[in-house]
């Protein structure tokens, strides 16, 4: 016998899983509360930064969009000029370059495709490796992969956060990479800076108060060819060419996509519709 | 045409011969070489299901279709793919760039991978909610287990194959914990790696038991799992036996066949799985990093760790078992243990009741910290071993353990409710 | 049977029925057949394939009077001979030794569709593959180096079929056809390419 009446079938059968429901929410809900609270701290002291260049870097974001063409082939043509000296993108073809970015075969053979090389090439970089190793201490890797290795904020931040250090052998250091063994290749774009640190108090290992230099802004000594906003875009074009790369075939992803979610959506109403037919038969 | 009888199923066709129409002929000589009839009369259309089926009984037909998915998109990269250390991560991109539709297949494959667990978990936790492991299902029960450990082992051998480099990494973390087995662990360590550590020897074996033995496996534990289904009749939301009330036809009078009733309730819900998860391959098959990892779009690289070596998120809950504890070898075997007990719940289970809507609150309190455990565990799982993550998961832990350690308790002590007599079914 | 789980009710609607049933069934079969095509279409060959399937250039001045060279272009091996005049003279007058001797039944492009089966008299272009089974014939250029009436041509090793100095298949032969005649220009008077002609790139 059914004790409760007033619980019918529909109750019963959401009534473990809004049991569920709720324990994931519950679960989320804690993990995420304790997260925020973490780091709540840490931005509070982060909010007067904003004014003072670069202190903000942490939370610079590339906004880029790929289904931009323009941007994206700006961001090829800054490839092929900075960056093809070192990094090779050996998973992508001239050929196929050429296709999805809609490059004319001439300017393709004259401005791009480096001489010798046939369109069908992979695009490879000319610096001998075991060279590159010597001068740079590590190979520059390959860059085909890097926009979803690391993320387009990754690539964004490093692009633009490059400043001189005399104490290293390059002349440069990075914040996004400490320690990066690439040179300050865009200065003569970007222009100089250094960053400027500052003395904060500190958990020495062993527990023992000290203090170490924190990253406190940027201050620019040379400007480059660029001003700043036109460097930035020409940042964000590249980080979007990298993003293209890295998988040439997602605009057709999504296009194919949409057709496909659609066509879905209809044969499960019409799967629906026969359920319910033949469950009419049930009671 | 078809005759209905008073259950609604189509009358089986006579067994014609000569002088019939052609159709009823073929299907004359069909059946008397293969029992083709017989299979649909008795497991399709006679096989009769409690007509109380609720959501959480979608799960074993979509099982079903991702397996089936993940075989046709897994032989199919099989035809492009290179195995070997210097093959297998460049032929993986070649699948995704040059080979028409290839991107496609790998999508396929790799949400299908995670689509698999999220499925299967759901399924396994209807067995949990509605005591679909009592007696006289025990032996049901265990050979799903069977099949999800098979299914474990699968996937983890498929993420090294590309091998970016967590699969590298994820591989030499888990198969290093074979060697905290006293004794025999170091040895055996080095015996499935096949080398003085990962390397090709290693990839190439995964490879054959990823595409070959275990796929084998896991059909035939899928045929032993619905075998032993048929054999004892589907549990249901209410956990009450529907062959204790027969009707005067010997069939019990709350069950439908489950064809075609089942069988098109089964195709609604492909359908809207199959929405959920063609937004998936199409709009963010990495899903942020959760069904294909960041690290791994870089080539392994034995010299150089990921800053996070986390397994892929179906682990994650058990990985944060072996990390609460600070010895090796514990957690090596409190994992163990927290994937194996699943395998006892048969018989810890002591109530009167089989589903959690009639058991006491203490189940119901049991269940629910279960479930957040293993939620919470599974996010700990995800980040780095350090400060606040630790004492959680080791407090999650402790509660995962609790509720199976606890169980024969809980479930003998507590009232139950009165079961009903009759299953009911409202339309929705 | 009022307690029974299933009553087909008197207003059951066959024919709603059976038209959603179809319905349905139909536009699956419908999505099936669309499911299937990336997995068709993924056996095409693949963009390396075609990359590597591009044109082939030869330089002409390499090869020697009288002699052959073979380059593979799309996995397939090409015979480019230099005839000599002799060799050229020995093309015509065994028509009836032939079984198309006007290659109307042959695959060539239409300007091989003469007697030499080639853009110039000199340079013969073929695919070094026999139409009977694939085999690679051998070069037999010789007056008499088969048997006396022999004009020179090719000889297939396999199962011994025999194709004139224009590629034409003798009678007696198991091909049945006239050796294949690929797409081919020439740019300049010294480089042959293969893969290329009017109507664009192969």
């Amino acid at each position: 016998m059914r004790t409760d009446p007033g619980r019918g079938a529909r109750g019963r059968g959401s009534d473990a899983a809004a049991r569920l429901a709720c324990s994931l929410l519950a679960a989320l809900l804690a993990m995420v509360l304790a997260h925020q609270t973490a780091r709540a701290a840490e931005e509070a002291a982060d909010g007067e930064k904003a004014a003072r260049f670069g202190a903000d870097w942490r939370s610079w974001h590339a906004n880029t969009d790929v289904t931009d063409m323009p941007s994206v082939q700006r961001g090829a043509r800054n490839f092929v000029s900075y960056c093809l000296g070192c990094h090779g993108l050996k998973y992508e073809r001239w050929s196929r370059l050429a296709e999805d970015l809609s490059i004319p075969p001439d300017l393709l053979q004259k401005d791009l495709l480096p001489p010798g090389d046939k369109t069908t090439d992979y695009i490879l970089t000319a610096i001998p490796p075991k060279d590159a190793e010597t001068w740079f201490g590590k190979t520059p890797p390959d860059l085909t992969l890097m926009a979803r290795a690391r993320g387009r904020n990754y690539l964004y931040q490093f692009l633009k956060t490059f400043y001189l250090d005399p104490s290293r052998q390059t002349g440069a250091n990075n914040l996004r990479l400490p320690s990066t063994a690439m040179p300050y290749v865009l200065s003569e774009l970007e222009g100089l800076k250094r960053a400027v640190f500052r003395d904060v108090p500190s958990q020495g290992e062993g527990g023992q108060p000290t203090h170490e230099q924190v990253f406190d802004h940027f201050e620019i000594i040379a400007p480059g060819r660029l001003s700043e906003s036109e460097y930035d875009g020409f940042v964000r074009d590249t980080v979007n060419f990298l993003d293209y790369v890295s998988e040439p075939t997602q605009a057709a992803r999504r296009a194919l996509g949409v057709w496909v979610v659609l066509f879905l959506l209809v044969f499960t109403w019409l799967a629906w519709l026969v359920k319910r037919e033949y469950w009419k038969d049930v009671h | 045409m078809a005759v209905k009888t008073a259950t609604g199923a189509p009358a089986p066709l006579p067994a014609g011969g000569t002088g019939q129409p052609a159709k009823k002929g073929f299907w004359a000589w069909l059946n008397r070489r293969l029992p083709v009839d017989e299979f649909i009369t008795t497991q399709m259309t006679g096989y009769l299901a409690p007509k109380n089926f609720n959501i959480w009984y979608f799960f074993g037909s979509l099982a079903l279709a991702v397996l089936v998915l993940q075989l046709l998109s897994g032989i199919y990269l099989t035809m492009f793919y290179k195995v070997g250390e210097g093959t297998s991560f460049d032929s993986v991109e070649y699948i995704m760039r040059e080979v028409d539709y290839g991107w496609l297949i790998r999508y396929l494959h790799s949400t299908g991978a995670s689509a698999f667990f999220i499925v299967v978990y759901l399924h396994m936790y209807r067995a949990l909610l509605y005591g679909s492991y009592r007696a006289p299902r025990e032996l049901l029960w265990l050979i799903g287990m069977l099949t999800y450990l098979a299914l474990m082992a699968e996937a983890f051998m498929g993420y090294v194959l590309p091998w970016g480099n967590m699969s590298f990494w994820g591989a030499q973390v888990i198969v290093n914990l074979f060697g905290t087995i006293p004794g025999i662990g170091p040895g055996l360590v080095e015996w499935i790696r096949g080398d003085y550590g990962i390397a090709d020897a290693t990839l190439d074996r995964f490879f054959a038991l990823h595409v070959a033995l275990i796929p084998l496996a896991l059909l035939l534990l899928v045929v032993l799992h619905l075998t032993a289904l048929h054999q004892v009749g589907s549990n249901n939301p209410d956990g009450i036996e529907i062959k204790e009330k027969i009707g005067p036809d010997g069939k019990p009078l709350d069950g439908i066949p489950f064809h075609p009733y089942y069988t098109v309730k089964d195709l609604f819900g492909i359908g809207v799985f199959g929405v959920l998860f063609a937004i998936v391959v199409f709009f963010v098959p990495t899903l942020g990093g959760l069904f294909l990892e960041s690290p791994n779009f870089e080539p392994a690289n034995p010299l150089s760790t990921p800053e996070h070596i986390a397994p892929v998120w179906y682990f994650t809950p058990y990985y944060a078992i072996l990390r609460a504890v600070p010895d090796q070898r514990m957690g090596a075997l409190l994992m163990l243990l927290a994937v194996s007990a699943f395998l006892f719940l048969p018989w810890l289970d002591r109530s009167r009741v089989k589903s959690i809507r009639y058991k006491g609150w203490m189940s119901r309190a049991a269940l629910t910290l279960f479930t957040v455990s293993f939620i919470a565990l599974g996010y700990l799982g995800l980040q780095p071993a350090e400060g606040l993550y630790v004492v959680l998961a080791r407090i999650f832990t402790i509660i995962y353990f609790l509720f199976f350690i606890l169980m024969p308790f809980y479930t003998w002590l507590e009232p139950v409710k009165p079961v009903p007599e009759r299953v009911t079914y409202h339309a929705h | 049977m009022a307690d029974h789980a299933v009553v087909a009710d008197d207003e059951v609607d066959l024919s709603r029925r059976k038209f959603l049933t179809s319905a349905t069934i139909a536009t699956g079969a419908v999505g099936a057949a669309f499911a299937a095509v990336p997995f068709i279409e993924s056996w095409n060959p693949s963009e390396r394939a075609r990359a590597e399937g591009v044109p082939v250039k030869l330089d002409l001045t390499k090869i020697d009077v009288g002699q052959m060279t073979v380059v593979v272009w799309r996995r397939s091996p090409i015979y480019v001979v230099r005839r000599t005049p002799d060799m050229v003279a020995r093309i015509p007058g065994h028509d009836a030794e032939l079984k198309d001797p006007a290659s109307k039944y042959s695959d060539q492009p239409p300007y091989a569709q003469n007697t030499v089966r080639s853009r110039t008299e000199e340079f013969l272009v073929l695919v070094g593959t026999c139409t009977h089974l694939g085999c690679l014939p051998k070069q037999r250029f010789a007056q008499g180096e088969l048997y006396p009436s022999w004009p020179g041509g090719f000889f297939c090793p396999c199962h011994g079929s025999r194709f004139d100095l224009a590629g034409r298949v003798f009678n007696g032969s198991p091909a049945s056809v006239n050796l294949r005649v690929p797409p081919y220009s020439y740019p300049d008077p010294r480089t042959l390419l293969v893969g290329v002609d009017e109507k664009g790139s192969a």
